[in-house]
């Protein structure tokens, strides 16, 4: 067989692609819920029109990237089945019950609200209808955690006894899969996070407007609003982000090591964190490295004299316990994955940070490159989160389920390369002319800003138009 | 009752959810090169199912997860051996999702004419699709001992499958135009009616010829009756369309989906997905659900949200019950 007809290789690079892409938005469907629900609740206490203002301005935003999110989603469902039926023989057992529930409990919940929230402005009572909104949220919020309850299994495998005679995982106890130790520490950093990605959208569209000095009276107090949230969430996202850090060294030791690029077992101040380093790219050779003495056993172990195990060290290890086998992921990815995460995440805290310095008491900075880098706060905030994902799976390679399955055991043995270089093709084709059109939409959305005389109130007359929105 | 028989009739509930719900609105997008005469008619077809595709187009993630869960080898067989099939449905569902969206974000009607006709085929293809993929499972694939499929994706055009394809493509189009009487007022909701009539001639030829194929091939004492109640309920709903009574005329058309569905799994059962070639590779509800345990931890979920779901959906539709005309279109906004 030709190697570019590889099943494997084409269904790996199709669920990353896929993945990647459906992960761009829903960061931002959780994230502006959350902030479209807090205009809209201003607006319903306050009764001010800008909150209005913005309640309609932001979720014009968010509902062009909600459509693009729903049928994205769709995807990753009937993925499983489609590239990984071998992968979903084994563990559907386990692995299919989060997922059920997440469609039960949240997708339903999820997609009913929206529909009510967008065509409801004037069949519903205020009040009712910021419940709808409100909902939204709530669905969305429940459905990162299953999902993020169903990949933890990935990561570490919990609550399951394998049937020899079936030659599958079957779950014992939905308790504790539902509280792996991943699971609980990936959703507040990952939640945060999604809030940090809805922060930078708001400083960046605020920042475009203000820097060209127009909607003053609903950009201002968004920028404030977005700063706040951005520097908010970000502190928790880190916090949390600690926490997963120290979890994930207890279940995947080879991930962090991965991280660091770690090759030989290090203590104290020897186990440094490298800030940047330049070497081969597998790591094993360093020409030039930037590092902090005790970083990484502070991060890894919460002491400064920690032990973090090596790659070679957990390479033998896995060897004498899973087989012959190369069980390191690729280093030069999972080491500049984990930078850049922080990297960008730290970066643009910071930009906050100064922004609310800057801005305080009303101020409004003159200088243009402010505003200029304050515009790239949401390209900067989704990268982050993107490479944040690609970090804890390919840290997780080349396992599909830790010390379980591997990859190449979990793709489907009778769909051809053939069929998956079409499904590849169909979907990069598609997405990319979407991911176009939904820019340009999106950035026409920004530029033409909040409405400046919106609709007031249900009661203030014939406003047809919100009963037939498309 | 074993859990895992119970799950084959609760999968068979989701796609008769999938199906009555989504199934409208592939028939609304469907109908918008017959009813959409201008721009207007066309924002008028599509704003009737505005506040309701998203949950309706749910009940597939929603039954595609819960396959998952309680048949995974059901699940990973249809899904892996139908799999150029489901790209294309993919395709057609993303498509028809954000052309709703993107639609009306610009006003030029060379932008509106494009979404429009991805609208048209983003609904046309799911609702050929479907019951292609429907048909072969009754009818049986070639599966190895690993259960995997080992046929072609030539071997899925058959004519059964064929037929079955149609018979779902005009039931959601027969469907979608009664929505479309249902919910509309003035000019459109009287060509809505008259459309109806006509599709629905044709679409009891071609379901009665399928129900019977169906009856005779695959059929048991159970999947007759309900082939026969299934056409009983079509042809219902063909004189309450002449009639005039729509309410009635869409509940009979949701009945007939229902049925139909009905008729196909109790054609299946016990059986989930029969091997052609050597029944010993078949997928049964025995060799293809998940353990007692796991089955009895969906059943709770389900048990307890499905009542609450079915009330807030419900609730929405309720809502959203006023018929909507052109006079409901706001001109200064596209």
């Amino acid at each position: 067989m030709n190697d570019w007809l590889d099943p494997l290789l084409l269904a790996r690079w199709q669920f990353g692609l896929t993945t990647m892409y459906h992960f761009l938005f829903v960061p931002l469907t959780i994230g502006m819920a959350l902030t479209v629900a807090i205009f809209q609740s201003a607006w319903v206490r306050t009764d001010k029109a800008k909150y209005l203002q913005l309640t309609h301005f932001f979720g014009k935003i968010f509902l062009i990237n909600v459509a693009m999110g729903v049928v994205t989603g769709i995807v990753q469902e009937f993925q499983f089945g489609m590239n990984w039926s071998d992968y979903s023989r084994f563990v559907g057992d386990v692995f299919g019950a989060p997922l059920a529930f997440e469609g039960i409990v949240a997708f339903f919940l999820e997609a009913t609200f929206i529909g009510l929230w967008i065509f409801g402005w004037d069949k519903l009572p205020k009040k009712i209808h910021l419940a709808t909104i409100w909902m939204t949220v709530a669905g969305s919020i429940t459905s990162a955690y299953f999902i993020l309850a169903a990949n933890a299994f990935m990561q570490n495998p919990i609550a399951y006894t394998i049937n020899e005679e079936k030659g599958r995982a079957e779950l014992t106890s939905i308790w504790e899969l539902l509280t792996n130790p991943i699971a609980v520490a990936a959703f507040p950093h990952t939640i945060f996070a999604c809030f940090m990605v809805s922060g930078g959208l708001i400083i960046s569209v605020a920042a475009w407007h203000l820097y060209r000095n127009q909607h003053l009276d609903t950009m201002r107090p968004a920028l404030k609003f977005g700063l706040w949230m951005m520097v908010i969430a970000g502190v928790l996202t880190t916090l949390a982000g600690d926490q997963l850090g120290l979890v994930m060294v207890d279940a995947q030791p080879m991930k962090m090591a991965a991280a660091e690029a770690l090759y030989h077992t290090a203590t104290g101040a020897n186990a440094s964190f490298s800030v940047f380093t330049l070497g081969t790219p597998d790591g094993v050779h360093e020409l030039f490295s930037v590092r902090v003495p005790y970083l990484l056993s502070f991060l890894s172990t919460h002491t400064l004299d920690g032990t973090v195990e090596g790659i070679n060290n957990l390479q033998a290890q896995y060897v004498t316990l899973y087989g012959p086998g190369d069980y390191t992921p690729t280093i030069w990815i999972t080491y500049w994955a984990f930078r850049w995460m922080i990297g960008l995440g730290l970066a643009h805290m910071l930009v906050a940070v100064v922004g609310l310095w800057l801005t305080r008491g009303g101020q409004s900075p003159k200088r243009t490159w402010v505003w200029k880098v304050a515009i790239w706060s949401f390209p900067m905030s989704l990268l982050a989160m993107s490479v944040g994902w690609v970090f804890t799976e390919m840290g997780r390679q080349p396992w599909l389920v830790f010390g379980l399955m591997r990859t190449a055991d979990g793709v489907s043995p009778g769909v051809t390369g053939v069929e998956i270089l079409i499904s590849l093709i169909v979907f990069t084709v598609l997405y990319g002319i979407l991911a176009v059109v939904e820019f340009k939409l999106i950035l026409k959305a920004v530029q033409n800003g909040p409405d400046d005389a919106p609709v007031q109130d249900a009661e203030s007359g014939d406003r047809k138009h919100t009963v037939t929105v498309y | 009752m074993d859990l895992s028989i119970l799950w084959f009739w609760i999968i068979a509930f989701m796609f008769i959810g999938y199906f009555v719900l989504d199934g409208f609105d592939f028939g609304v997008g469907m109908s918008l090169p017959f009813l959409g005469r201008d721009d207007t008619d066309r924002r008028v077809l599509i704003n009737t199912i505005g506040p309701v595709w998203d949950l309706n187009e749910t009940w597939v993630i929603v039954a595609g997860a819960s396959l998952f869960a309680a048949f995974p080898e059901w699940y990973a067989t249809m899904f892996s051996g139908f799999y150029l099939p489901l790209l294309l449905i993919l395709v057609a569902l993303i498509l028809r999702g954000v052309s709703f969206e993107y639609r009306h974000q610009r006003p030029e009607s060379s932008w509106k004419k494009w979404f429009d006709g991805l609208i048209i085929v983003g609904s046309a293809v799911p609702a050929l699709l479907w019951g292609v993929a429907f048909a072969n499972v009754v009818r049986g694939v070639k599966l190895d001992a690993n259960h995997d499929y080992i046929g072609t994706l030539f071997d899925l055009l058959n004519p059964y499958a064929l037929l079955g394809g149609i018979t779902t493509l005009l039931l959601f189009f027969v469907h979608g135009v009664v929505f479309v009487s249902l919910k509309t007022e003035g000019d459109i909701r009287v060509r809505a009616r008259k459309l109806a009539t006509k599709a629905q001639i044709v679409t009891i030829v071609a379901a009665a010829t399928f129900l019977a194929w169906t009856t005779l091939a695959y059929g048991t004492v159970a999947s007759a009756i309900f082939a026969a109640l299934a056409a009983a309920l079509l042809i219902a709903s063909f004189l309450a369309n002449l009639r005039g009574a729509e309410r009635l005329a869409f509940g009979l058309m949701a009945g007939t989906i229902g049925l139909v569905v009905l008729t196909l799994f109790s054609s299946l059962f016990p059986d989930v997905m029969p091997a052609s070639n050597d029944p010993a590779n078949s997928l049964t509800i025995a060799n293809a659900s998940s353990s007692t345990y796991t089955l009895g931890v969906i059943s709770w979920t389900a048990l307890i949200s499905m009542p609450v779901i079915l009330l807030y959906q419900g609730w929405t539709y309720w809502v959203f019950r006023k018929r909507i005309g052109r006079a409901h279109i706001d001109l200064a906004v596209h």
